[in-house]
Parts: C-alpha cells; structure tokens; sequence
C-alpha cells in the first residue's frame, strides 16, 4: 500500500502540490480533477521520477521517498505513461520482455496485446517508434505495463486516445491485476465509467485533495468531473 | 584457418556454415580458402589483387560470402574486388572483416568493391566490421564501394561497425537507371579515440529510381564521426537520407548533407538528429525495473539492431 504524508511538489517557487495527505488502502482508486490540478506529478512523485520538496512517501509501512525508480520498480510498483515513450529500434515485443522481465514467446506476447484489443501478429515486431499511432502506443504501454503485475500499478489517464477500444476491455485489464496477486491499481481518469468501478475516489483541485470518497457516496462526484471534461487528449 | 580465425570469422560472417554458397577466404593478404557453384564463379584477377565474382543470368537465391581476416600487425591489405551480377538474379552477399592485431604496428584493410547490378536482379549486401586485440597498434578499415544498377535493380546493403576499429573512412557512390532502387542502412559505433567518417554519393539519373540512406550511429567516450553525403536527383526521382546520431560523454559528431536536384521531379528529403540518449526514454526503462546503466544499453543495442 502507498502512503502520502505532508508531500509538496514546488516547483519556481509555484505549489503544484500542496501537503497531500492520501492512503491508497483500496483495491482501486481512482483520481480526478480539472487538467492542471496535479495528477500527473503525484503519480510521477509515486514512481520516483520527481522528487517531492517535503514530505513522504511509505510503501507498505517502508519509507521509499529517496529510492530511485528502478527500485521502486522493482519492489513493486509501476507507472504507465500518460504519454508513452517512443523508441527506436525497439520493437513491442521486445518492450513487452522488457517489462514482464522474461523472454515471452510469440504465443504469449500475443496474448498480452490482445488484451488492449490489437490484433497481435501485426504489431509484435513494429517498432514503438512514430510510424505507430497516438491511440496504438497507449494501449501497448497499458498492456507491457499490465503485464508486470505489480502490487501498485498506476495509469496515468489510460483512457487517452483510446475511443475505438471500449472500455470493458480496460476494466478487465484493471480487475485482473486486483485477481493477480491483489494488485492495487491507481488510476488517473476523467471516465466516468472507469470511476463508477473505483472504490475510491481522490479529487484535485489546485494541488490540493478537495475530497476523498469511497464508492457509496460517489454520485455527486461524478457529476463534478463531468462538468471539467470527460475523456482525455493524448497530447495534453 | 586456427582458432582465432574461426573465431573472428563467426563473429563477422554467421552464415558461413551454408554448403551451397560460393565463398572466398581472404587472410592476411592471401586467398585461403574458395569455391564455386554452377552459378557462382569467383576467379582471381590477373592484373592487381583480388577477385572477380560472376553471377549467372536467372540465379536465384545464391549466396557468396567473401570474409576477410587480417592476424599480422603491420600488414596493409589492399584489394578489388567486381561483382558482376547478370539479370534477373537473387544473391545474398556476406563481406565481414574483422582484424586482430596483438602488437603496436598499424593494421589496415582498404577493400575497392564494385557492383554492376543487371536489370531486374536483387542483391542483399551484408558489410560487418569488426576488431580486436590487445596491441595499441591501430586496426583500420577503409572500404570502398561503388554501384552501378541497371534498369529496375535493387541494392539493398547493411553495413555495421560495432567495436574496435580505431579509424574508418567509408566511401560509397551509387549511380541508378531507370527504376533502380538503393535501400542502404548502416550502424557505426566508435569508442575511446576512435574516429568514423562516412561519404556517400547517389546520383539518379533513372526516371522513379529511388534511394533511402539510413545511417545510425552512437559515439561514445572521446570517439569521433562524421557523416557526409551528397545526392543528385537528374530525373524523376525520390531520395530519403537520414543522419540519427546519439552522443555520450566527449564524442562529437558532424552531419553534413546535401542535395542537389537537377530535376523538377526530383524529390530529395535529408534529415539529421544529433543528441544524447532522450531522458525520457531512461526514465521509461527505469520504471520497468532496469538501472540506469542497464536502461543505456538496452536503448544504444535497440537503436544500432
Ligand atoms: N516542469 C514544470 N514546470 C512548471 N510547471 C509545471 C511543470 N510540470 C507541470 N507543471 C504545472 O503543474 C501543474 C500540474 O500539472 P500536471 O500534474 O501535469 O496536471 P494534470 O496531470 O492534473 O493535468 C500544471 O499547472 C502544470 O502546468
Ligand atoms: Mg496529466
């Protein structure tokens, strides 16, 4: 489980995030929130890729806030992009062994892409470079970071981009992580479907939690998203 | 051939194992080993060193393999070496070399390939350079390569320089009829003191010839490169030339493209990056478990693959 104490995220003197105090203790929170508010630097503060100025960050109970990326990855948390990383010269499949760890073979690489509902053979050995599209490469880095099967994954907004694909297939993915070693998914969504199978929901506002519900008391939540905007743009 | 010599051979030249390729050996300045096919006829010039390789008319799928292996430090091997492939062919060509030079004197191969590529036929070139030893004296490759492709030819040529050659001045020249068509990609890597020049010049003079020029190449410690190429577009034609270049530590690289078109239908692209390893990219590796050491490589062996 994570754990935020007192964070602060400053950055040329503005807050970004202002004395988060958050316990991700639920199968599957999501957190919303106005574009700008800070959901993004949460979920890079979580995985390490920025520092918080003050602050904590526990991992089941151990205080992680200066361990690298790579170890915290590697104890346990992962983090997929809200806008993917392109490479050149490395292939999905590649990308896919990459991140389960292991040399899968094509029949499984398969398997893992046909879960985002592409049609695997015709992308297995494609780059992860430009030539792909914004909507594809979102859904190969949710699928390659699925496949890791951590007990915290965070997505950063994964319904980005992703109109063609339904939803159902991205509930799924997020409930077989939770089926799988109980992993705890965090997610950054707009959605309101996604939100309506969250047990948990974190609203930001200015850098600051405005409010924390479980599922029970969600219905006025939603309708205050809603009014921001409902689906995200891959290139924001 | 001893140990070492097999042992530079495969990492040069893998396919060597097929039986039914025609190859030529080349150590240390001499022919060691060579064979023929009904196809594939491979002889020794008469007037300077080197051989003259025939492909027959309607050949289809032949291999030649022609590696190169120089022992002795201080020996500077020049040779010329023809390929004279008739229409209507398919040949695969493996021309590996690797040096190993143990001492302090200079090694050099300077290999003069020509190809006279006949209507229709496809060649697949395949250029590995490779050294090693422990000696300071320098392991230099300067090849030569010059292409002449008939009406509807395709030359499709991957070299690679991945490790221990301390200086390298490659030189290829392509002319194109009518529907000719050159794929080349190349991958240089140099490390310590190293330096790496590269010219190309491709001259379209055939209506829908076309050319793609991929050169990738990742420069480490104080290590130097410089890539040069000049395309001239005389017909209708279509030319993409792309310079991708990650730097490290004090290596510097120069691109310096040019085209020229000639003719109103003649469409030329050249681009160029210059730039060290994306922080992003380390960043996303990283998340996935590898240090950063770790995440370097994997991103510098996808990018030369
Ligand atoms: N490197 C940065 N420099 C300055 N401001 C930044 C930087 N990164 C993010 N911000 C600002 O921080 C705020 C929160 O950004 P972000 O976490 O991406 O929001 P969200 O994901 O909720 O849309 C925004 O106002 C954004 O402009
Ligand atoms: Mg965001």
């Amino acid at each position: 489980m994570i754990e935020l104490i007192n964070l602060s995220y400053e950055i040329d003197n503005k807050k970004i995030l202002d004395n988060i105090n958050i316990k991700f203790d639920s199968n599957f929170t999501v957190i919303t929130g106005p574009n700008g508010s800070g959901k993004s630097t949460l979920a890079k503060i979580i995985m390490g890729i920025l520092k918080p100025t003050s602050g904590k960050i526990l991992y089941n109970g151990e205080d992680i806030t200066n361990l690298s990326i790579d170890k915290r990855a590697n104890m346990g948390i992962s983090f997929s992009f809200q806008q993917p990383v392109k490479f050149k010269g490395i292939t999905v499949h590649d990308l896919i062994n990459l991140s389960s760890g292991e040399e899968m073979n094509v029949h499984d690489a398969c398997e893992v892409l046909s879960q985002v509902g592409l049609c695997a053979k015709e992308y297995i050995n494609r780059e992860v470079d430009s030539s792909l599209s914004g909507g594809e490469l979102k859904r190969i880095e949710i699928a390659s970071v699925s496949v890791r099967n951590s007990n915290v994954t965070i997505f950063d907004e994964p319904e980005a981009g992703i109109d063609l694909w339904s939803f159902n297939n991205l509930i799924k993915i997020f409930k077989n992580l939770r089926e799988k070693n109980n992993g705890k998914t965090i997610i950054i969504s707009h959605q309101e479907r996604i939100i309506n199978n969250s047990d948990k929901i974190v609203l930001l506002e200015n850098g600051k939690v405005k409010e924390i519900k479980s599922t029970k008391e969600l219905n006025n939540i939603v309708s205050v998203t809603n009014c921001c905007k409902v689906g995200g743009d891959i290139n924001e | 051939m001893n140990n070492l010599d097999s042992h530079i051979l495969k990492i040069i030249n893998e396919e060597l194992s097929r039986k039914d390729s025609a190859y030529n050996i080349r150590k240390d300045g001499k022919s060691i080993e060579r064979a023929s096919t009904d196809n594939i006829k491979i002889e020794s010039k008469t007037d300077k060193d080197g051989i003259d390789i025939y492909v027959k008319e309607g050949t289809i799928n032949g291999y030649v393999h022609i590696p190169v292996i120089l022992t002795k430090s201080g020996f500077s091997d020049k040779v010329y070496n023809d390929f004279h492939i008739e229409k209507n062919s398919i040949v695969v060509i493996n021309a590996g070399c690797g040096i190993h030079n143990d001492a302090h004197k200079d090694s050099s191969h300077n290999g003069i390939h020509r190809f006279f590529i006949g209507e229709n036929s496809y060649v697949k070139y395949i250029e590995k350079h490779y050294g090693e030893g422990d000696g300071d004296g320098k392991r230099i490759l300067d090849p030569v390569t010059e292409v002449y492709l008939g009406k509807n030819a395709t030359l499709e040529m991957d070299t690679a320089q991945i490790k221990g050659v301390s200086s390298t001045i490659r030189q290829t020249k392509a002319v194109l009829e009518d529907g000719a068509k050159l794929v080349i990609g190349e991958k240089i890597m140099t490390h310590d003191n190293q330096t790496a020049k590269t010219i190309f010049e491709v001259t379209l003079n055939g209506s829908n010839s076309s050319a793609k020029v991929t050169s990738r190449s990742v420069a480490t410690d104080k290590s130097h490169q410089e890539f040069i190429s000049n395309v001239i577009g005389n017909n209708e034609c279509f030319a993409h030339v792309e310079c991708d270049a990650i730097i490290k530590d004090e290596a510097s690289v120069t691109s310096d493209p040019k085209i020229t078109a000639n003719h109103i239908d003649a469409r030329l692209i050249h681009e160029a990056t210059i730039g060290k390893i994306a922080g992003e990219q380390l960043i996303k590796l990283m998340t996935l478990g590898l240090s950063k050491k770790k995440a370097e490589e994997t991103i510098i062996n996808g990018f030369l693959k």
